[in-house]
């Protein structure tokens, strides 16, 4: 006997002790398919006969059982299964996780199961219980389709047992194989002339012929196409014989898969005698088939009854069904899989118009497999998270829409005329912003919880350790911008290497030496501002703003810092500041010339005391007034025991020397800090474009970007231009008057510099370059390392600084970001965009030491 | 940081023997973090002045002498500078002998009251003048203050040169200035352990239990250490109650605002309440904070299951003590589970409570993210019953501490009146389908209502 299962499947064997179920497996199974009862008793009790153990070894049966499911993979029980009640379990946990429970029986005579128990010393089961067994197995044998399992084989001789095979068959559903490419074509319900409209658009030809006085038709696809029908081709409409003559011709020519819809199976019920309600338009299909032939009546049955529940297309990266399917249903087979193709999910509500309220399951998918369906009628077909319903209401008068895959193109003609009037008018999702957004107002904790890998473009996957995500979801959720402005969040920058002139940190040679050896031919040097980093994401208006980051407010942008909070605090500033930034950007042609209506810009705000004001109040100043007021004190007292004779005059000019490096902290950031009484008194450096409407800007060069930024310093007084030069490596004369200028800049109170490769995203011979070093000036990284660091005996320790880890998670923080930006771009969903960000946060939590 | 002591008692340079130091000589003291240096910037038959300067190693104290953790949330700071918990131990290091009363030489004088004078400088004001003053008067000092510049021509800043004057025993002033010092400074010791209470009882020997802020110098001399400072109070004054040790004001906060009524009690009480008549027997606790309410619910028999969630995990870390979870004496395995989580994403983990209580935490999120939570909480979550409690603002104008506009909390993003807190109300109900009922919880007020509004929405 040939035993045809599905290829996902939980096998359940059935048999006395003795039948040879665990011969037959290790015979036609592979070992890690099999689970043993017998086995799993060795595991907890070291004894594979020790029935004392027997509830607890099944539960370990049942838990692997499960976990193979769950990964679709096909399981066999191993087990005498003898009662119903045995077996009720796996029937239920083949349920849970939508795969066929099938049965097979063996049962090679009593005898003979005595017979082998004989042989097998550490068996002590007698006559009488192998007895037993087999016959409550065989009272139960005409039962087991009603208890559940979907196939029953029964191999009831030592020969058929020897002789049986196993074949394993996709599930009807699974067509994995079949790449199309495909047109999915959405709800028709009986609209046969708009049917045959689309069907020309897509290019396929349709030809009616008269054959033995019937109506028949072919449909010739371009070559290679198969279109896909979403269900519900019947009622309410004028035509629904000729849809179905169409759909059923092709599905039998092998051009077309149809899904089964919740119309169809009605229509089909109908047809077998069953008592159905005539509602929802029915009355009209069985108008309409009154006068149609014999024949194809005959033919409607076993149509209707080959409709698939949904179908599983291309590599697994697409499957269509009628009313949508969730993720761990796909491909899979059970009465819920069914249930939930054909209807959806309501959340048990009825709506004002008497209808149910469905339950937003495309809200909450999250697979990787794109989910095409219709059922539920709207005014445009979107994608929401890799799901698109194109029921576009045809029948209603509204479209009927196809899906070209994969080209993921929509087609579509326009109804003739309203067949029916809508129940409930149809309308889009939300008044404003697109599907998407609307599914986007729902993040899931399981979208930034945990352990998490995340795919970047520039370095490959990233790791997330879940104590970092922990550590980043206040901020986030508490204290950061809404998830729908925060779409990129700029990575950390590292310092050169620490400078080999004695004396110094940070020097510019470095930074020059760090990209030389790396192959970089030219780097670009930028004045480093000392303010503050700001995002700022810039909207033409507040629809652009509504529309393009699906905000509900009436914010036409937001500027945010590095950790993704708020730059100002309000909003009137913020609007302010933004007002005089699109005006600019207006000025400059910025709009026109990048064909966008949006711009994402990263920035420095100045002063360093607009978002600093009270890390300046609360740390810097308490060090200068402490360190000078103790140090004088001490000075004094010095001064005066010298005075008296002591010898501690070395010690006094130390004290004093401190006192000096002490004054000088009091003073270091005075440069950076002066009172804000309005948009005037700020200065916008802008320094990156990142992005516009369909682009990401990281891949033209940073000389483009500062051409930008110089471009919007122009166009209004509150934009500062950032000075900046372009320096060839290899150019002694170059690098040298580079490295004056830094001196100048720093010597003028200037932060100091950031040194990048000309070129945005750089890579070397060991992979992704550095996007930027640091070269802060001497007198900056005293406000930073504190009044003294510059003293010989501080010095030499803080020199010992290690960069490898800021430098790791600049790389991190650059790649993410530039994939948030990527994804944000390409229009993703949010949670795709946001899990970037919040990973930026998330790396931020890491220990690394804050004055690099 | 810098201390001074002098005298004019005569002679004067007996001041060398009771600190067993020269006068005419440096002393060197290595320290943990650093040197401790004793020098006389004068020494006559008529006065006589002994000065210790604490010369801390600033890079030593941020690299964390070797170990990982050192001081670098605040990598550059005051610490090196200013008078602190640094100082006491040079103190106690430097002067042990002296601080205990004790001179081999000199012991008479030791055991004498004398003129002295001693200056510390720079001195955190950590609560001010008054409290400075609140601390050193009753001791019978004679306080100065000059307040000390801040950099950049800035008058003040938050440190003043202190000078003492009396006359009193030197071992006497040594110890006021060993406690008293760290309890001005009121910053993070880096020692503070259990032997620090008997430190602190031995330098407090004689003055400590009669001293009117007794209650405050212990709380803030053992810093973030509840318990320690529970224990020490207990062994100073046994019938001292708990209550001394909840948060000290800090200007206009929420809880000396809304203290003389106990409104957290009443509001934790009838949220219980509130929760009790939805018939609900699975409970979540959406911002449950340190776990107060969840505590309460705890002795509810009505209540079979708990479920805390808080974004903060230092406060969940405390609930979980408070419930005792995972401690022998705790609650049975799987009645409460406290979840790290946050209101702005949709959380299976606790979809299945059928009662959500969200007390006063509404107003502690920005605005632009309340439709977020709306959807959380009543789109995908939709327990059968959810109470809302929130601050009601106009019930503000009643708090006589509060600056009219302000806020009661200033992590609170808004207050709202009634009537935003019933238009928010009909909004939800009306999105998602709830009912709801209005009540006030505290005192009530004919014009102004009751300090907090609650909300009981069921469906």
């Amino acid at each position: 006997m040939n035993i045809e299962i599905p290829d996902f499947a939980l096998v359940v064997l059935i048999g006395s002790t003795g039948s040879g179920k665990s011969t037959f497996a290790a015979k036609h199974f592979l070992p890690t398919e099999v689970i043993s009862s017998d086995h799993c008793r060795a595991l907890v009790a070291d004894d594979e006969t020790d029935q004392g153990v027997s509830a607890d070894a099944f539960d370990i049966v049942r838990e692997i059982a499960g976990k193979r499911l769950k990964h679709r993979r096909l399981a066999v029980i191993d087990a005498t299964n003898v009662r119903p009640a045995d077996r009720k379990g796996w029937v239920e946990l083949a349920r849970k996780w939508h795969a066929l429970p099938v049965a097979i029986v063996f049962d090679p005579g009593i005898d003979v199961c005595i017979a082998r128990n004989k042989t097998r010393p550490e068996r002590s089961f007698g006559g009488p219980v192998v007895q037993r067994m087999v016959q409550e197995i065989r009272r139960g044998l005409g039962g087991l389709q009603r208890e559940g399992f979907r196939q029953v084989w029964k191999l009831d001789s030592v020969e058929r047992i020897a002789a049986a095979t196993i074949a394993r068959q996709p599930l009807w559903t699974d067509k994995r194989y079949d790449s199309g490419p495909f047109d999915i074509i959405g709800d028709v319900h009986g609209c046969a002339s708009e049917l045959q409209a689309l069907l020309a658009k897509l290019g396929y030809r349709v030809a009616w012929r008269a054959e033995d006085s019937r109506r028949a038709v072919t449909v010739t696809p371009p070559t290679g196409r198969k279109a896909v029908f979403v269900g519900d081709l019947v009622d309410r409409g004028p035509q629904s014989p000729d849809v179905l003559r169409i759909v059923m011709s092709m599905v039998a020519a092998g051009t077309a898969y149809a899904v089964q819809g919740n119309h169809d199976r009605k229509f089909q019920r109908w047809l077998a005698g069953r008592k159905v309600t005539i509602a929802h338009g029915l009355q009209a299909t069985i108008d309409q088939l009154a006068g149609e032939d014999r024949g194809f009546r005959d033919a409607l049955p076993g149509f209707l009854d080959g409709l698939r529940s949904h179908v599983w297309l291309d590599g697994g990266r697409l499957a269509v069904a009628h009313a949508g399917l969730k993720e761990e249903m796909i491909g899979r087979g059970s009465g819920a899989v069914r249930e939930f193709a054909l209807y959806g999910e309501t959340t048990g509500e009825i709506d004002e118009f008497g209808l149910p309220v469905r339950a937003d399951w495309a809200a909450a998918y999250r697979g990787p497999t794109a989910v095409v369906y219709g059922h539920t009628p709207m005014l445009n077909a979107e994608w929401v998270n890799n799901t698109l319903c194109i029921d576009t209401g045809c029948v209603f008068g509204g479209r009927l829409t196809a899906l070209r895959w994969p080209e993921r193109e929509l087609v579509e003609v326009a109804a003739e005329r309203v067949w029916c009037e809508p129940v409930r008018p149809l309308a889009a999702r939300t008044a404003a912003g697109s599907a998407q957004a609307e599914a986007d107002h729902l993040l899931d904790i399981a979208d930034v919880s945990g352990r998490r890998w995340i795919d970047t473009t520039l370095r490959g996957r990233l790791v997330v350790a879940e104590e970092n995500a922990s550590a980043a979801l206040e901020v986030m959720s508490r204290f950061a911008l809404p998830p729908q402005w925060l779409v990129y969040l700029p990575p950390t920058m590292s310092p050169s290497e620490t400078s080999a002139r004695e004396g110094w940190l940070e020097r510019p040679e470095e930074a020059f030496a760090h990209f030389r050896a790396r192959i970089v031919a030219e780097v670009v040097c930028e004045e480093k501002h000392m303010g503050s980093r700001a995002v700022i994401a810039l909207c033409k208006s507040v629809d652009v703003a509504k529309m393009r980051f699906g905000i509900a407010g009436e914010e036409s942008g937001a500027i945010w810092t590095r950790t993704g909070r708020t730059f100002f605090s309000d909003a009137t500033m913020t609007e302010a500041l933004l007002a005089r930034l699109r005006d600019a950007v207006e000025t400059a042609g910025l709009w026109q010339e990048l064909k966008t209506d949006w711009l994402l810009l990263d920035a420095e705000i100045m002063p360093w005391s607009a978002k600093a004001g009270s890390l300046i109040e609360s740390q810097y100043t308490p060090v200068a007034a402490s360190s000078v007021a103790g140090l004088a004190a001490a000075e004094d007292a010095l001064t005066r025991a010298a005075a008296r004779g002591l010898d501690v005059a070395a010690l006094r000019d130390h004290v004093r020397n401190r006192g000096a490096r002490a004054r000088r902290y009091g003073e270091a950031w005075a440069p950076y800090v002066w009172p804000i009484g309005g948009i005037d008194d700020l200065k916008v450096a802008p320094f990156h474009l990142l992005a516009s409407e369909d682009r990401v800007w990281f891949d033209q060069d940073h000389v483009w970007h500062m051409t930008i930024a110089d471009r919007l310093s122009t166009a209004d007084s509150v934009i500062t231009r950032t000075r900046w030069r372009t320096v060839t490596l290899a150019d002694d004369a170059a690098v040298n008057d580079a490295i004056a200028w830094w001196e100048q800049l720093t010597a003028g109170g200037g932060e100091g510099m950031v040194v990048k490769p000309r070129t945005f995203v750089a890579r070397g011979p060991k992979g992704l370059i550095q996007p930027a070093l640091k070269v802060r000036g001497s007198e900056y990284l005293r406000i930073i390392y504190g009044p003294e660091y510059d003293a010989p005996e501080h010095i030499a320790r803080l020199r010992q600084r290690k960069l490898e880890g800021k430098r790791n998670l600049a790389l991190r923080e650059f790649a993410l970001g530039h994939e948030a930006l990527t994804r944000f771009v390409a229009r993703e969903p949010l949670r795709r965009v946001h899990e970037c960000v919040f990973a930026v946060l998330a790396l931020e939590s890491e220990t690394i030491d804050p004055r690099l | 940081m810098y201390l001074s002591i002098a005298t004019t008692h005569q002679p004067a340079t007996d001041l060398g023997f009771l600190l067993n130091k020269h006068p005419d000589r440096l002393h060197e003291l290595a320290l943990t973090y650093g040197r401790a240096l004793i020098v006389y910037p004068e020494a006559s038959e008529a006065r006589c002045e002994a000065a210790l300067l604490l010369d801390v190693d600033p890079i030593g104290l941020v690299r964390g002498k070797g170990q990982s953790d050192g001081l670098l949330d605040q990598y550059v700071n005051d610490r090196p500078y200013a008078a602190s918990s640094f100082l006491s131990v040079a103190l106690n290091k430097a002067f042990r002998t002296a601080m205990n009363g004790v001179s081999s030489a000199r012991q008479e004088l030791a055991d004498s009251a004398i003129p002295l004078e001693a200056v510390v400088t720079p001195l955190p004001l950590r609560g001010g003048e008054t409290l400075l003053r609140q601390l050193f008067e009753p001791l019978g000092w004679d306080v100065t203050l000059a307040p000390i510049p801040g950099p950049q021509g800035d008058p003040t800043s938050r440190y003043v040169r202190l000078t003492l004057r009396g006359t009193t025993r030197l071992a006497a002033l040594l110890n006021h200035l060993y406690v008293l010092i760290p309890v001005m400074d009121d910053a993070k010791h880096y020692w503070v352990g259990d032997e620090e209470i008997d430190k602190l009882l031995k330098r407090g020997e004689g003055w400590l239990d009669a001293h009117p802020a007794r209650e405050l110098i212990v709380r803030r001399y053992l810093r973030h250490r509840g318990v320690l400072a529970r224990a020490a109070l207990a062994r100073l004054v046994p019938e001292t109650e708990d209550e001394a040790l909840e948060p000290e004001a800090q200007g206009a906060s929420e809880e000396t605002l809304e203290a003389p009524i106990r409104l957290n009690d009443l509001r934790l009480a009838a949220v219980a309440e509130a929760l009790r008549t939805t018939g609900a027997s699975t409970v979540a606790d959406l911002g449950c904070g340190e776990g107060k309410l969840l505590q309460l619910l705890l002795r509810e028999r009505w209540v079979t299951r708990l479920i805390g969630l808080d974004p903060a995990a230092r406060e969940l870390e405390r609930a979980a003590k408070r419930l005792k979870l995972g401690m022998l004496g705790g609650p049975p395995e799987g009645r409460v589970t406290l979840l790290h989580g946050s209101l702005t994403y949709r959380d299976a983990r606790w979809a299945e409570a059928d009662a959500a209580a969200l007390v006063e935490v509404i107003e502690h999120l920005d605005p632009d993210r309340l439709p977020m939570v709306e959807r959380v909480v009543f789109g995908a979550a939709r327990p059968r019953a959810v109470v809302v409690t929130t601050p009601n603002a106009d019930y503000n104008a009643l708090f006589p501490s509060q600056p009219a506009g302000g806020f009661r909390h200033r992590d609170h993003r808004f207050e709202w009146s009634r009537a935003e807190f019933a238009g928010w109300a009909a909004r939800v109900c009306a999105s998602f389908n709830y009912q709801v009922a209005f009540s006030g919880i505290g005192r009530h007020d004919d014009t102004h209502g009751t300090p907090t509004q609650m909300a009981v929405f069921t469906r």
